[in-house]
């Protein structure tokens, strides 16, 4: 879909240029002309928003560490000097803590329109694995971040997810221990542990931005998916990227800065919990050590199994699992707009990470408010929910659905008269 | 007799906590009583913010630290978001006493052995009341008491929480609930028992502008100036947002506008 180039030097100089490096005709034919499927809806306007967000991030990111000190005994109060006397360090600083969340609310989304409308499945498997690394690394990076103001719940989200690598010790004894104080650079969380995950947290953004690329580039050569499904059949189907789709993902992605100027300006502390607001103190446990809410679905399954290793198992295992969805959906149809079974099964999915969230910001112990349902069994059933719907669900529903017909082009779809305007149009 | 006294209090408090155990010590949902900044247009109070300082410096800086905030960010000149002048902001610097050692002879303090002090100046912050936090504990029965820079940030519910936790005594704790020894009966702190004494009692200030000080007033002024104090930008915060938001409507009409010209062939 890729297709032939159809970039024209126009002027000497970038005819010049074009002989020697064609970075023009490059970024006219991803950016400008690149035929993308006409019938895109909103939930596609999502990767423009991300690669949006992750420019902030970074941008915000480098202003920040130009006056962030990573010192267990100054982080705490270089974020507060950050906040009172840099000019408009406030902003930035609420800006990037808030664009985290902003960013991660932006790949759930993106994430669920690709299981939604199969984007992960034959030729994209490439493109969806990428996209699994990018969130990964997003995860990595959010936590060391997590971690650099130094306040309570920074250090005590570091200790428990360092400590996580504790539980190898139970296959092989001493050795996790070993691991967690070569994370550590030290016996417990301390200066040498915030000063690397400072150096991770600056590395891993551009790292990200490498993925990205690839994650493009492998956009580029198969082509977008869309909401049908189904392929593209000729230049009917399809519109120039430019200015079809930059205007469509402006006017999306506008909307979507509205929410995210909204908390950055009138509600910055909402998504952070109190406990940041005190210094880190090694002596004092707070009552609830509890993750930023885009982590709290994969804490509820950690801590809903009673034995370690397992949970750590099961929490890795959660992510892990996304890079085999491409091989577990056995059906050939790839929107579920056509797979009546699936998209019932997919929206329990939304739910059951939605109430896993809930879920994983209460102790284990916990009952539901109110009541005294534990929430224990909840937590457990929604673990095993998340896993059936990849490794049992997806593979069998390939096997018994019976999807509804598919539309014979995209054209005859978004068109009433798509059939006469098919056949109307020039043959390439 | 040490170990006497250390064994009786050992089980005074085995005693107490046994009792209390019977009773759900959560704390109170917090009081709201409204303020001035809340909401997407509210904003501080000026003279709220004076007699809350007022309020901060003659009794909360007791016991209380405010490491965090400078004298200069009392200042509303050049744009500053505080609520005084600079010559007041000077004036208010200069009254209390901060480290100056060593001197140019390195020393760090005079012949007879007190360190070496000076005025302060608005690049200062306040000065902590306890050297350390062990004279702090000391000074208080082993409790530490809080900085209060970023207090209403700090503690769920806010200003709301601060403002109930002040307000909060001379209560009658329920039938069964027992007081620990050098605690107060506080139904708004969790489990209670407070290590700080009733901060406030009436008239405990005079107001310069003739305000009655009952306690509720000096609760709301002083929690107005922590709530400051934690957040010193956000009135510049909200007044930047507002721009933004009505640029960002007006920027997505106009975008929205093109993506339906645009589009209009296509569809």
């Amino acid at each position: 879909m890729a297709g032939h180039s159809t970039y024209v030097p126009k002027t000497r100089f970038t005819h010049w240029l074009d002989s020697r490096l064609p970075i023009l005709r490059f970024a006219n034919d991803t950016m400008s002309t690149f035929p993308t499927p006409r019938n895109l809806n909103f939930w596609y306007s999502f990767g423009g928003i991300l690669t949006f967000m992750l420019g902030i991030q970074i941008v915000t990111g480098i202003v920040l560490a130009m006056h962030y000190v990573p010192a267990a005994n100054m982080a705490f109060d270089s974020v507060e000097n950050i906040m009172r006397d840099v000019n408009y360090g406030w902003l930035l600083r609420y800006m990037h803590s808030n664009g985290a969340s902003f960013f991660f609310l932006a790949v759930y989304i993106h994430i669920f329109r690709g299981l939604y409308y199969g984007s992960y499945k034959a030729p994209r498997e490439v493109l969806w694995i990428l996209g699994v690394i990018i969130y990964v690394l997003m995860i990595a990076t959010a936590f060391l971040g997590y971690v650099l103001p130094w306040g309570q719940m920074s250090f005590w989200a570091a200790t428990v997810i360092t400590n996580l690598f504790s539980s190898i010790d139970q296959i092989l004894p001493h050795f996790g221990t070993a691991v967690t104080q070569w994370l550590w650079g030290g016996f417990a969380v301390g200066d040498p542990t915030l000063n690397r995950f400072f150096s991770l947290h600056y590395l891993l953004p551009f790292v990200i931005a490498g993925v990205v690329v690839l994650h493009i580039w492998a956009l580029h050569v198969p082509g977008n998916n869309n909401p049908l499904g189904i392929d593209v059949r000729g230049p009917q189907d399809t519109v120039p990227f430019h200015p079809y789709y930059t205007v469509k993902d402006a006017f999306y992605l506008c909307l979507f800065v509205i929410l995210f100027a909204i908390v950055v300006f009138y509600l910055p502390n909402s998504l952070v919990e109190p406990d940041n607001y005190v210094p880190a103190n090694p002596l004092v446990t707070p009552p609830e050590i509890v993750p930023e809410w885009y982590l709290l679905p994969f804490y509820a399954m950690l801590r809903s199994i009673p034995q370690k290793l397992i949970g750590v198992i099961v929490l890795f295992g959660a992510l892990i699992t996304l890079l085999f969805v491409p091989w577990l959906d056995t059906s050939r149809v790839r929107s579920m707009r056509f797979r009546p079974l699936a998209k019932q099964f997919f929206w329990a999915l939304v739910i059951d990470c939605i109430v896993l969230g809930y879920l994983g910001a209460h102790r284990p112990d916990a009952v539901f408010p109110g009541t005294a349902i534990p929430m224990l069994p909840f937590a457990r059933l929604g673990t095993a929910y998340y896993f059936a719907y990849f490794w049992i669900i997806l593979p069998l529903l390939g096997l018994i659905e019976t999807p509804r017909p598919l539309p014979a082009t995209i054209a005859t779809s978004v068109t009433g008269t798509g059939v006469e305007q098919v056949n109307a149009a020039p043959a390439e | 007799m040490r170990f006497a006294r250390f064994a009786l209090t050992l089980g005074l408090l085995a005693a107490a906590t046994a009792a209390n155990a019977a009773i759900d010590t959560s704390p109170l949902p917090p009081k709201q009583p409204g303020w001035s900044f809340s909401g997407p247009f509210g904003m501080y109070d000026r003279a709220a913010l004076q007699r809350g300082f007022q309020v901060y410096k003659e009794v909360c800086s007791a016991c209380h630290s405010l490491n965090r905030v400078s004298f200069h960010a009392l200042s509303s000149d050049n744009g500053g978001d505080g609520f005084f002048t600079d010559p007041q902001v000077k004036a208010i610097a200069a009254g209390y006493k901060v480290p100056a050692g060593p001197n140019d002879k390195g020393e760090t303090v005079d012949s007879s052995g007190t360190p070496l002090m000076r005025p302060g100046i608005p690049a200062d912050h306040f000065p902590p009341p306890f050297a350390n936090e062990q004279a702090a504990r000391t000074a208080n029965n082993g409790a530490l008491p809080p900085d209060l820079s970023i207090i209403t940030k700090a503690r769920a519910g806010g200003p709301d929480y601060v403002y109930s936790i002040i307000t909060g005594f001379h209560q009658k704790p329920p039938a069964g609930f027992k007081v620990l020894p050098n605690k107060y009966y506080d139904p708004y702190f969790n489990g209670w028992n407070i290590s700080m004494p009733p901060p406030l009692s009436a008239n405990q200030v005079t107001y310069a502008d003739g305000t009655k000080a009952t306690v509720d007033q000096m609760a709301h002024d002083v929690v107005t100036f922590l709530t400051w104090a934690a957040e010193p930008t956000m009135e510049h915060r909200k007044r930047i947002g507002f721009g933004v938001m009505l640029f960002l409507i007006a920027f997505a009409g106009l975008l929205y506008l093109s993506y339906r010209r645009v589009w209009a062939d296509i569809h």
